[in-house]
């Protein structure tokens, strides 16, 4: 008993260095985790998709996706896993950390754009490095689909105006003639340069087990 | 040059407008003096002339009819209230005859100046202000109207986010305003050099939880207009809000506890129940009187004259309610107006909605103006008591504990924010920290038998006087030299739906949840159950659509009441320039130019959006309609360039004569009907056989009139079919199409494109072709 817990410590400890998570936020996680696999060491898509409570939520594909999108890793792979482990799942989940009153502007800088690679990341899912006019309208479309009798089409054209407000801003003086290839990170960078990304997509990772506090059913 | 003589001929004209008023306002007053005893000249009663006499009775005099009588006695009251708010209402038109003065005086500045320019004429003129400013009718009559814009203007999805913050501002913090300065005056009072020891500690408790009542009007005004971040925003919008709820409920408390001569730790212990019980009761009130509220409305749409009507009656009827069983009344009429206001709008007409939100702007104005004039006016022909130690120490308090209140306050809660407040934030909020017009309106109405009341009012006056002016005119500069953090109200609609739908599933994912959690979970119960019940045409829909749909009815409604004059303006140039255009055009056209220009809408409209929700809380304006005017005028020339590129065939004039005359309302009609009048009447018109898809709609439907938004068709609001039916199914639909906006009015114009669907369009490098070729199989329209 002693030893695993020291080594699970040890593992804690190395992961809270590399997620930035506190040891009471990594121990809640672990149990979710574990709750999640079924106990097992890896989790699979099937896993995720099985939640009811993703159920609703329209991006579920793009979000069960990005966790097994091996460049969500900071290991400058490409790709995706089939399964994933704990420290893979953390990983993912630290994109999510809020900012607080500790972090240095360079380090604000840095999660920004950690949080932009990850958005951009769930658009872009050939890994080429833009996102075309495809990838755009299949994003919009499952955006849309949970959300009234909005029809293809529809959703077909509100991508097609984004990509354009994207180019019109990035490549102001483009020619009739030119073809806009697609978005790439510096441009997405640059349309969501105004919103205010490290204080609003992020979670707040309790400290404490939320697995009591919650009502209704907890396996999910 | 021209301008500024303008100006001050404006100026003149209006000063003497203004004095006109003022010398008649007193004549009127001394009128009053005179004719106490009307005797109209037919008197057939026996009248007892003089007291000493004994009289006989007297014969009975022949009169001829009077040609010209007057009774002044019998319009009094009425004619007083009415010159008194006319006056402030010139006041209010002379400021903005030159309109720099606003920016950097504050209103409430100028108005309490005119206040007290009509009350030293008043005191030169041995007349006394009119006694309206009674307690009953503040309580009863102002208040309600100043509160009730509050809450209806109110922005509530900020709001909610940072709910537990702006609570924690305006309880707290006017609770601690509250204590410490009425403490420290208590402490001051104890020192027999200063003359004022019969001041015992309720009464102190109870002038300074009126100080408290932070009134920051002037300071949202400055926000507003430099565009502040939300966060300051908010928070003192809502601090200003609900302090005073707080505020009204300490003061009834210490007044009760005022009249008792000895105060038991007991009755501090029921206070605190009390304010619970005032609050929880309130709000409970109010969400009540919201909820039957937005349920009748459900049923209005056959009577839409009185449905303007409802919000008002039942918000006063919570207000009174309240007050009845002395709950917090303030608190029950913003809950109301909260609540009542998502499904309200949603079901009255667009008429009703525009004439709400103008009456209770309009309401509120004038009960504020009359408050701040009043307070000018008071300010000079009130008996005043000054003592100069208690007044200055008030001043010193009310700042200091401002200050700290704000600050260790701020202190505490930081941690809980994910937004810090930077020290630059907590100045701006202590600095913006005005008294106004409850405070006034409080202490004006205090029972007489608090002695010293006098004292309390000419220290409130001058807190007030002192910080309307001082602070009010020095927060700009200094604001602005602070450089706070601006908010940016460009967003990206799509990208920021999508983040907020991945933070949501990764929490799901986590199992945790924070504040989008609740968000989400609302807006599901909002869908399923309430809008079920409350909300007549009930369908869910993202709030892009939404926000599409509502700036389409409002387009609609702008061209319904636009003059004819736009729609006919620049005919020759364009035309001149379509034909040039139309020969240099190749066959294939672009779909996502008008794209990328519904998308500018939604973007625009995102931001007009904000900017509405933000600047309906200024609370001397309406919000600023210029960005819906722009994207209107620029529809109209549009349209003409559409009406005239589509209808090759026939005389473009017609077309929009045509197009215009369907487009007014029948009375008492609602758009579903104009339209189907217009499409029914609009026989076999426009002949764009280009366009293959379009038979299913009848060629001069209102939909085609608008042009060329066929390619962007109408939402599917009902099944999910692609074609659209016959008849549009809504008439949202319709003017969904309708919206084309270019950039700049010069922009060459749409036109069909064959049935192939997406096509690169020629333009002037503005668009941007996103595709080489025509997609595949997708319809030339696109289906909302």
């Amino acid at each position: 008993m002693g030893a695993s817990q020291t080594r699970a410590e040890h593992q804690y400890q190395d992961l809270a260095d590399k997620t930035g998570f506190s040891f009471e936020q990594i121990k809640n996680l672990y149990q979710r985790f574990q709750q999640l696999s079924g106990n097992e060491e890896t989790i699979s898509r099937a896993n995720l998709d099985s939640m009811p409570a993703l159920a609703n939520n329209p991006i579920r594909k793009q979000i069960i996706g990005a966790f097994f999108d091996k460049r969500n890793q900071h290991q400058d792979e490409v790709g995706s896993c089939d399964q994933i482990g704990f420290e893979q799942f953390l990983m993912v989940m630290s994109h999510f950390r809020p900012p607080n009153l500790r972090t240095t502007d360079e380090e604000k800088e840095a999660m920004r754009k950690e949080k932009l690679r990850f958005l951009f990341n769930m658009h872009d899912s050939d890994n080429d490095g833009t996102i075309t006019l495809a990838e755009y309208r299949k994003v919009v479309e499952e955006l849309m689909s949970k959300s009234g009798e909005i029809g293809q089409e529809t959703a077909k054209a509100i991508a097609d105006a984004a990509m354009l407000e994207v180019a019109s801003i990035n490549v102001p003086n483009m020619g009739p003639e030119e073809f806009y290839e697609g978005i790439t990170f510096e441009h997405f960078e640059e349309i969501l340069k105004g919103l205010e990304m490290e204080s609003r997509m992020h979670i707040r990772f309790l400290d404490v087990d939320t697995l009591t506090m919650r009502c209704g059913k907890s396996q999910s | 040059m021209g301008s500024s003589v303008l100006c001050r001929a404006g100026i003149l004209r209006g000063v003497s407008c203004m004095l006109l008023l003022l010398l008649l306002f007193c004549f009127g007053g001394k009128c009053e003096v005179q004719e106490s005893k009307p005797s109209p000249p037919t008197n057939l009663q026996p009248v007892e002339n003089e007291f000493n006499q004994p009289q006989a009775y007297p014969e009975e005099e022949r009169t001829n009819l009077p040609m010209f009588t007057m009774d002044y006695p019998r319009i009094q009251i009425p004619f007083e209230i009415t010159l008194w708010v006319l006056l402030a209402s010139f006041a209010k038109i002379g400021f903005h005859i030159y309109h720099k003065i606003t920016i950097w005086i504050p209103e409430s500045c100028l108005l309490i100046a005119i206040g007290l320019i009509v009350g030293a004429i008043m005191h030169a003129v041995k007349e006394e202000p009119p006694a309206v400013l009674t307690s009953n009718v503040f309580f009863l009559y102002m208040l309600p109207l100043i509160v009730l814009d509050n809450g209806y203007f109110m922005p509530t999805r900020p709001f909610f986010e940072n709910m537990g913050t702006v609570l924690w501002y305006a309880v707290v913090g006017t609770l601690w305003n509250s204590i410490g300065i009425g403490l420290s005056l208590f402490a001051i009072c104890q020192f027999e050099v200063f003359g004022v020891q019969d001041i015992n500690l309720q009464e102190n408790l109870l002038f300074a939880s009126i100080i408290s009542a932070v009134d920051p009007v002037a300071a949202l005004n400055v926000f507003e207009d430099i565009g502040v971040n939300e966060q300051i925003y908010i928070v003192i919008f809502g601090e200003g809000l609900y302090n005073d709820a707080v505020t009204v409920v300490l003061y009834n408390m210490f007044s009760f506890l005022a009249d008792m001569p000895v105060v038991e730790s007991t009755d501090v212990f029921l206070g605190v129940a009390r304010f619970f019980i005032v609050a929880a009761g309130g709000i409970l009130f109010g969400l009540l009187f919201g909820f039957v509220a937005a349920f009748t409305t459900r049923f209005t749409h056959n009577v839409r004259q009185i449905e303007p009507l409802f919000v008002f009656m039942y918000s006063y009827m919570a207000y009174l309610v309240a007050e009845c069983f002395a709950i917090s009344s303030v608190l029950a009429i913003i809950t109301c107006a909260i609540t009542m206001k998502h499904y309200v709008e949603e079901n009255v007409s667009q008429r009703s909605c525009t004439t709400i939100r103008h009456v209770v702007k309009m309401l509120a104005t004038v009960s504020e103006t009359l408050i701040f004039f009043f307070l000018g006016v008071v300010t000079i022909t009130t008996e005043h008591e000054w003592n100069w130690a208690y007044i200055v120490f008030t001043l010193l308090f009310a700042f200091i504990w401002r200050g700290l209140g704000i600050l260790v306050l701020t202190q505490i809660i930081n941690p809980f924010r994910t937004i810090q407040f930077t020290f630059k934030d907590q100045f701006s909020l202590a600095y913006g920290g005005l008294r106004g017009a409850i405070c006034f309106a409080l202490v004006f109405t205090l029972p007489d038998n608090i002695n010293r009341k006098n004292l309390f009012v000419t220290a409130s006056i001058t807190v007030i006087i002192f910080t309307v002016f001082l602070q009010g005119i020095s927060i700009r500069p200094i604001v602005e030299y602070m450089n706070i953090r601006k908010t940016n109200k460009d967003l990206n609609t799509i990208n920021v739906e999508m983040m907020e739908h991945v933070v949501c599933g990764i929490e799901d994912l986590c199992g945790q949840w924070s504040h989008y959690y609740w968000k989400d979970k609302f807006k599901k119960f909002n869908d399923r159950v309430l809008r079920r019940i409350l909300v007549r045409d009930n369908r869910a829909e993202s709030s892009i659509v939404a926000l599409y749909k509502r700036l389409e009815l409002q387009n609609a409604i702008g061209l319904l009441d636009s003059p004819m004059g736009d729609l006919s303006a620049a005919p020759s140039i364009v035309s001149l320039y379509d034909k040039r255009k139309e020969a240099s055009r190749p066959k294939r056209k672009f779909l996502a130019g008008d794209v990328r220009k519904m998308h500018d809408i939604l973007s625009k409209n995102m931001y007009k959006i904000r900017q509405k929700t933000m600047a309906y809380t200024n609370k001397y304006n309406l919000p600023d309609d210029t960005r819906t005017k722009e994207i209107l005028i620029r529809r109209h020339a549009s349209i003409r360039r559409s009406l005239r590129a589509e209808s090759f065939r026939e005389p473009s004039a017609q077309n929009t004569f045509k197009s215009q005359k369907y487009y007014s309302l029948r009375p008492g009609g609602s758009l579903e009907t104009a339209f189907e009048l217009r499409r029914r009447s609009n026989g076999a018109d426009v002949d764009l056989s280009a366009r293959p898809q379009s038979s299913d709609v009848s060629p001069r439907s209102s939909s085609r009139s608008i042009l060329p938004m066929r390619r962007l068709n109408t939402i599917k609001e009902s099944g999910g079919a692609v074609e659209p039916p016959a008849v549009p199914p809504h008439p949202h639909t319709d003017q969904i199409d309708g919206d084309k906006d270019p950039h700049e009015p010069m922009q060459p114009p749409q036109l069909p494109p064959p049935p192939g669907g997406w096509v690169r369009e020629n333009q002037n490098g503005e668009g941007n072709p996103l595709l080489r070729h025509p997609s595949q199989g997708s319809r030339g329209s696109v289906s909302f």
